[in-house]
């Protein structure tokens, strides 16, 4: 018991003193997972919004392989982005295996599946007269794409949360193609899997607990969306 | 009358069955137009075709004699249109945000759409809302946000999916009633489907009566209802005894038809020999106990015995048995007057003025 009484302690003293490298570390990790939500909802929100709103042979095999792509193991996206980006693989030209540019682009592939799982079924719920609504008020297809998003924007804004707290709390890619390296691919996740198999406890459980105020920040916003009701 | 719309030869196809089959219809500018009829019945289908928002898959659509034909001209053609369905579909935003919407689409700055949509708001009541947020109104006030966005655009046609039909009859008698001011005041050419045939008589110019994709009838409320063409539209229009028959004799003006037996004289042109359907509204159909005191002016008495009775709200349907089956409407007052019941002897006349002849030729 000690142990945990004594890291929980220390965490706080790290936390309230504002400890540089544990403050180092959770900027970096808020840069990276938010530049990866950044591009996967980008490419979310587009897919998302193109198979909610039109009709094609095969519509239904897409979404079930978006649904799939929700729960994607990061392992294995961690797994083939190295592959991809390994020295004489076919992305190896880059040379960014063990870069943040490679955790970007291993969370990206994680966000995107959830982002657009959740923008197809945000702009699904949408009433399907909604769509004639807005046309005869006059609107053109682009306008009314635009009108739709904008309804659709607090469970949009759920898809968001829900990809950022995917790769914020992924580890199995980041510590494949991040590396773990100091001050340079180091994020929250990682360093806890590395300070907790050293024994400093302490340390983890800071980076622990700063990953349950994100989780607990990001289900908030969720459920507060969720609670609210659409107009009539 | 201008004609402001015109559909020729229209026909809607989806999944393999005609859904819409207009051969020709017109609708004049400032009228009110009901389109009438069963679920499925294409009322929906062919608004929205008219409305281009759903691509017809022959014919033509002429708007102020222009063809509406594709790309540009229907986005035109659109932004002249306002439509309100059954649902208010009322955008996540304040109740001003939503009247203003149309406008904005249209690219009307916001302190100008503010000015238009003022006296709207006041129109429909629904003024002291302007800040409310759409979740937090009631049915009634969401389908009066949801007029008001129609008419902030001055349509030059407004088109009314069901409009009322998710209303509780209080907040629906207050919305009609309010409807019809604002029709009456701005004279905005009007397209409403309904399967209600009250809220269509109280509110048109003329109805359409549609089965199947096509308008069996479209002509003034009153010639609807006393003079159905067929009859599909005559149950429809609520004619409750649809009679067959064959003309026995004819004179000048009237025809003596036989019915199972029974002899009716009905006013109208036929042959001898000729089927005819004979429809009596309930309405015109005299009941009186048979003592032979009372005396009618009607020709066409008939003795019979009461089957039914049911209770209609203001009316009670009395159903007879007098060698055909005929009803009649009475009111409350009427039955216990003459205290009927099931069972009773009754005796029951209908002047020959008020039975519609339908010749089966169609001549």
């Amino acid at each position: 018991m000690d142990i945990i009484l004594e890291g929980i302690l220390k965490a706080f003293i790290l936390l309230v003193t504002f400890d540089p490298e544990v403050l180092g570390i959770t900027w970096f990790s808020l840069k990276v997972s938010g530049t990866a939500t950044f591009i996967s909802l980008f490419f979310g929100m587009s897919v998302g919004t193109v198979v909610a709103l039109t009709q094609f042979p095969g519509r239904k095999f897409v979404v079930s392989l978006i649904n799939t792509g929700m729960a994607l193991p990061p392992v294995v996206v961690g797994l083939f982005v190295t592959i991809f980006l390994w020295r004489n693989g076919p992305l190896g030209f880059l040379e960014i295996l063990y870069t943040p540019a490679a955790m970007i682009l291993a969370q990206a592939i994680i966000a995107t599946p959830i982002v657009t799982g959740i923008s197809l079924a945000a702009m699904q719920q949408l009433p399907r007269k909604m769509r004639l609504q807005i046309l005869a008020l006059g609107a053109t297809r682009l306008q009314m794409v635009r009108i739709l998003i904008r309804e659709a924007r607090l469970p949009l804004l759920a898809a968001v949360m829900a990809g950022f707290g995917g790769v914020i709390s992924e580890v199995g890619a980041s510590i494949m193609v991040g590396g773990n390296i100091k001050g340079y691919t180091r994020v929250l996740t990682t360093a806890t899997v590395m300070e907790t198999s050293r024994g400093n406890f302490d340390i983890a459980i800071a980076l622990g607990i700063i990953l349950l105020l994100f989780a607990y920040a990001i289900n908030l916003v969720l459920t507060t969306v969720q609670q609210r009701e659409r107009p009539r | 009358m201008t004609t402001i719309l015109e559909a020729k030869n229209l026909k809607v196809i989806r999944g393999g069955s005609l859904l819409v089959d207009v051969l020709d219809m017109e609708i004049f500018e400032g009228e009110t137009l009901s389109l009438i009829g069963p679920n499925g019945a294409g009322k929906t289908t062919l608004l929205q075709a008219l409305s281009y928002l759903m691509k017809p898959s022959a014919g033509e659509i002429l708007f102020r004699g222009q063809t509406v034909g594709a790309g540009q001209r229907v986005l035109e053609y659109r932004r002249k249109l306002a439509m309100v369905f059954q649902e208010p579909l009322l955008f996540d935003t304040t109740v001003i945000g939503n009247v203003m919407s149309g406008l904005k689409i249209r690219g009307v700055g916001a302190s100008e759409a503010r000015r238009i949509v003022e006296p709207q708001l006041e129109r429909f009541g629904i003024a002291h809302l302007r800040d409310r947020s759409a979740r937090t109104l009631s049915g009634g006030e969401a389908q009066r946000t949801s007029l008001a966005r129609a008419f902030a655009i001055s349509p030059e046609i407004l088109f009314l999916d069901e409009p009322f039909a998710a209303l509780d009859p209080p907040t629906r008698e207050s919305i009609v009633s309010d409807l019809e001011k604002v029709l009456a005041e701005t004279k905005t050419t009007t397209i409403m489907a309904t399967h209600d045939r009250n809220e269509a008589l109280r509110l048109s110019d003329r109805i359409a009566v549609m089965e199947g994709g096509r308008i069996a009838q479209i002509d003034r409320p009153a010639v609807v209802m006393n003079r159905p063409v067929d009859q599909f539209v005559a149950s429809f229009v609520g004619t409750e005894t649809i009679l067959e028959g064959e003309v026995r004799d004819t004179n000048e003006t009237a025809l003596i038809v036989g019915v199972n037996g029974s002899e009716i004289e009905v006013v109208g042109k036929g042959r001898i020999g000729e089927k005819v359907v004979l429809c009596i509204r309930p309405e015109n159909v005299t009941l009186a106990i048979p003592d032979g005191t009372v005396k009618t002016s009607a020709r066409n008495a008939f003795r019979g015995r009461i089957g039914r009775i049911v209770p209609l709200g203001l009316f009670h349907k009395v159903e007879i048995a007098c060698g055909f089956a005929l009803v009649a409407y009475v009111t409350t007052h009427a039955l216990e007057d003459l205290s009927l019941k099931e069972g009773d002897e009754i005796a029951a006349s209908v002047k020959a003025t008020a039975i519609h002849v339908i010749r089966k030729s169609g001549a």
